[in-house]
């Protein structure tokens, strides 16, 4: 009897293990097949080498000769030919400027949102994903309307005399002309990921102990200097994953390039396409696709690295 | 009947250092949260501000440190009316009861926070700094996080942080609320020590009425926004004003009887079960209602009934229908006649007691003259 229950408790411990080990496994299992495998097949299409519509294998196996075929070529054009260089660049200073106005306009949006009646909060946050109910290309598509030549949105900046400003910026081509310039693209990415910065960000700073303020104000910091010492450090781990959601699809982003950026705003994406559709060549594609997820990974482990600071200093 | 108010121990003679002067806060929306308070407090005074919750403390304490305007009336600190100056212009510091300590900085950088904010030069915060760990022992800890410390690290740590400006008045909010019973009871001690050490005037809000007594060198006991009475610790145990104040505070059986003899030493009042002989100088009106009141530990027990000189008052005969042992004494809940239960408590001097009562014993319970307290409110 007492073997019995002995035996019983240890399959049953054993079904726990199991399970603990199938619920971490889950994710893993996951990204595995979505994210790691369709990597390595993209790099793989990087470093080979066409065959009219085919590639050619890269390891190839004949007479008892083991051949591995690498063709770096595609990476040596890259960072020879200065146009994907710009291209990069100008994609991360695009994705930046977006992060920064993001951060600039969603800071105290969340930090209002945050601090509004608790009542009200619900409905504000329900306002900030509203948009979310409309088709993403039908609200890139409007600003086209709004920024043309008789668009309102046009018409009040010209009003205001913005657009002398951003001349001078060479931020847009011509005066009262927003459209496909610099402008109007990190305009479209700031309108559009705006909710992805704000939402960390107001979840973040919810959850703060409003006691630390009157702690600060008590010890003599002004409103001011309470809200540079301690809200914003205190808010630097939502502050940090509202810009890597902003940043991260910001640099690939090729709708709103597309629609909004005009020939001249340089931008990786659509660098992609070009090489996918209209060169049709798979492997250069593949190379910039690579090339790219290394710009971006390198923030990400940055991020990464900070959560896991993060989390140690909460235990 | 004017129920003898005893002396009051005399007025602090110092010029008050605070006065609270007929203070209200109405937050709106029917209870007024502080009714028409005024309170004078004494320099280098631990002051207790005592009440259940909800009963207004916590919002006089927020209006001393300046969280919160008065609706009306006065804050004057050494003449000067404070009422409406912002809490970082003034010269208290408070503890708050969570501590409140900031997470991303240190507990060196906690400390030194508001001597930044003074504009103190570095090494004159270092020293400061230092020094304030010193105070509470805390000299190994101040690289650690707030949240690498235990709970009464934390509080001494939110403790030096309030005292590292020399405040003119610490404030603190339920300061050992968050400590268990244990570490509670050394605490106590430990920070009236430090306090009287700096030498800084005190205003504290609690709950507690152990912690009160303990700690403080007067009392205000509130209720529903208002002050019921302020005193020295063993005046407001052993007179209380009110019924409220004589419940609130200890233990102790409220009897209610009418006032039948009025002779120039004494009173007598009868009660439903026993009759008091008041001893101590009162007088009343004859057949005025009162209240007495008789704390559990000035009654004893016997088993035989006694002959007191008093006999046939101060007295009265119940079955133990109810005990609980402390350790140290034991409450025996005894039934009387009309119902009431008599509550009394005896030391346990002995180790072992032949005579224990026990449950259903019938018992005599007896007590002097001078035990009760005459209630008229």
């Amino acid at each position: 009897m007492k073997s019995a229950m002995k035996s019983a408790t240890k399959s049953l411990r054993a079904m726990f293990t199991r399970g603990r080990t199938v619920v971490i496994g889950t994710p893993y299992a996951w990204l595995l097949v979505f994210f790691l495998l369709p990597f390595l097949i993209v790099l793989k299409i990087s470093v080979s080498e066409m065959d009219g519509v085919r590639f050619k294998d890269v390891l190839t196996f004949a007479d008892g000769l083991m051949q591995l075929t690498l063709k770096f070529s595609n990476y040596v054009f890259i960072t020879q030919d200065d146009l994907y260089f710009k291209t990069y660049w100008s994609s991360l200073i695009y994705a930046a400027s977006t992060t920064f106005f993001c951060l600039l306009i969603g800071y105290p949006f969340a930090y209002f949102m945050a601090r509004a009646k608790p009542r009200l909060q619900p409905a504000l946050l329900m306002l900030v994903m509203l948009p979310f109910w409309t088709s993403f290309l039908l609200r890139v598509y409007a600003w086209k309307g709004l920024l043309s030549e008789n668009g309102w949105v046009a018409d009040v900046l010209t009003f205001l005399r913005i657009d002398h400003l951003l001349l001078a910026g060479g931020l847009i081509p011509a005066l009262d002309r927003y459209m496909n310039s610099p402008f109007s693209l990190v305009l479209g990415m700031t309108y559009t990921y705006l909710p992805f910065m704000i939402l960390p960000l107001y979840g973040n700073l919810a959850k703060m102990d409003l006691r630390l303020l009157e702690a600060a104000q008590d010890l003599g910091a002004t409103a001011f200097t309470a809200f540079w010492k301690v809200t914003v450090p205190l808010s630097k781990a939502g502050i940090i994953a509202g810009s890597m959601l902003v940043f991260i699809p910001c640099v690939g982003e090729f709708v709103i390039p597309e629609l909004l950026g005009g020939p001249q705003t340089l931008m990786i994406g659509r660098v992609l396409w070009d090489e996918f559709f209209s060169n049709n060549d798979w492997p250069m594609a593949s190379t910039v696709a690579v090339v790219m997820i290394v710009l971006i990974l390198v923030p990400l482990a940055i991020f990464n690295r900070y959560q896991a600071q993060a989390q140690e200093l909460r235990r | 009947m004017s129920a003898a108010t005893p002396t009051r121990a005399a007025a602090p003679a110092a010029p008050p250092f605070l006065q609270i002067q007929d203070v209200v806060k109405d937050f709106g929306g029917g209870a007024v949260a502080v009714n028409h308070v005024s309170i004078d407090i004494a320099k280098g005074e631990i002051f207790a501000l005592l009440g259940s919750s909800g009963c207004g403390k916590t919002t006089l304490l927020r209006m001393l440190a300046g969280f919160e305007t008065p609706t009306s009336g006065r804050i004057v600190l050494e003449g000067r009316d404070i009422a409406g100056m912002a809490p970082y212009d003034r010269p208290f510091n408070m503890m708050f009861q969570s501590y409140a300590l900031f997470p991303h900085l240190t507990v060196f950088e906690n400390i030194a926070f508001g001597l930044k904010r003074d504009g103190m030069p570095k090494d004159q915060i270092a020293a400061r700094v230092e020094a304030m760990l010193k105070l509470v022992q805390l000299g190994k800890y101040a690289q650690r996080k707030p949240h690498q410390l235990s709970g009464g690290q934390q509080q001494r740590v939110a403790l030096a942080r309030s005292l590292a400006k020399s405040p003119q008045m610490l404030l603190l909010d339920e300061p050992l609320g968050a400590l268990d019973k244990k570490l509670r009871e050394e605490t106590q001690i430990e920070l009236v020590n430090i306090i009287e050490g700096v030498g800084v005037t005190c205003v504290m809000v609690t709950h507690d009425q152990e912690e009160a007594m303990t700690m403080a060198t007067r009392i205000a006991v509130m209720s529903e926004g208002r002050v019921l009475q302020v005193g020295p610790p063993s005046e407001i145990y052993e007179t209380p004003a009110t019924r409220f104040v004589a419940d609130f505070i200890g233990n102790v059986n409220m009897m209610e009887g009418t006032l039948t003899k009025d002779w120039p030493d004494h009173v007598i009042i009868s009660c439903a079960d026993c009759t008091h002989y008041v001893g101590h100088g009162i007088t009343g009106t004859e057949g005025m209602a009162v209240g007495v009141a008789v704390r559990p530990e000035k009654i004893e027990l016997s088993r035989t009934e006694p002959a007191g000189e008093h006999s046939p008052h101060n007295k009265v005969r119940g079955t133990v229908k109810d005990l609980s042992y402390f350790g140290s004494f034991t409450v025996y809940h005894l039934q009387l006649a009309s119902g009431a239960v008599l509550k009394v408590s005896e030391s346990n001097v002995a180790r072992h007691r032949d005579e224990q009562l026990t449950w259903g014993d019938t018992a005599w319970a007896h007590w002097a003259p001078t035990a009760q307290v005459v209630l008229t409110q």
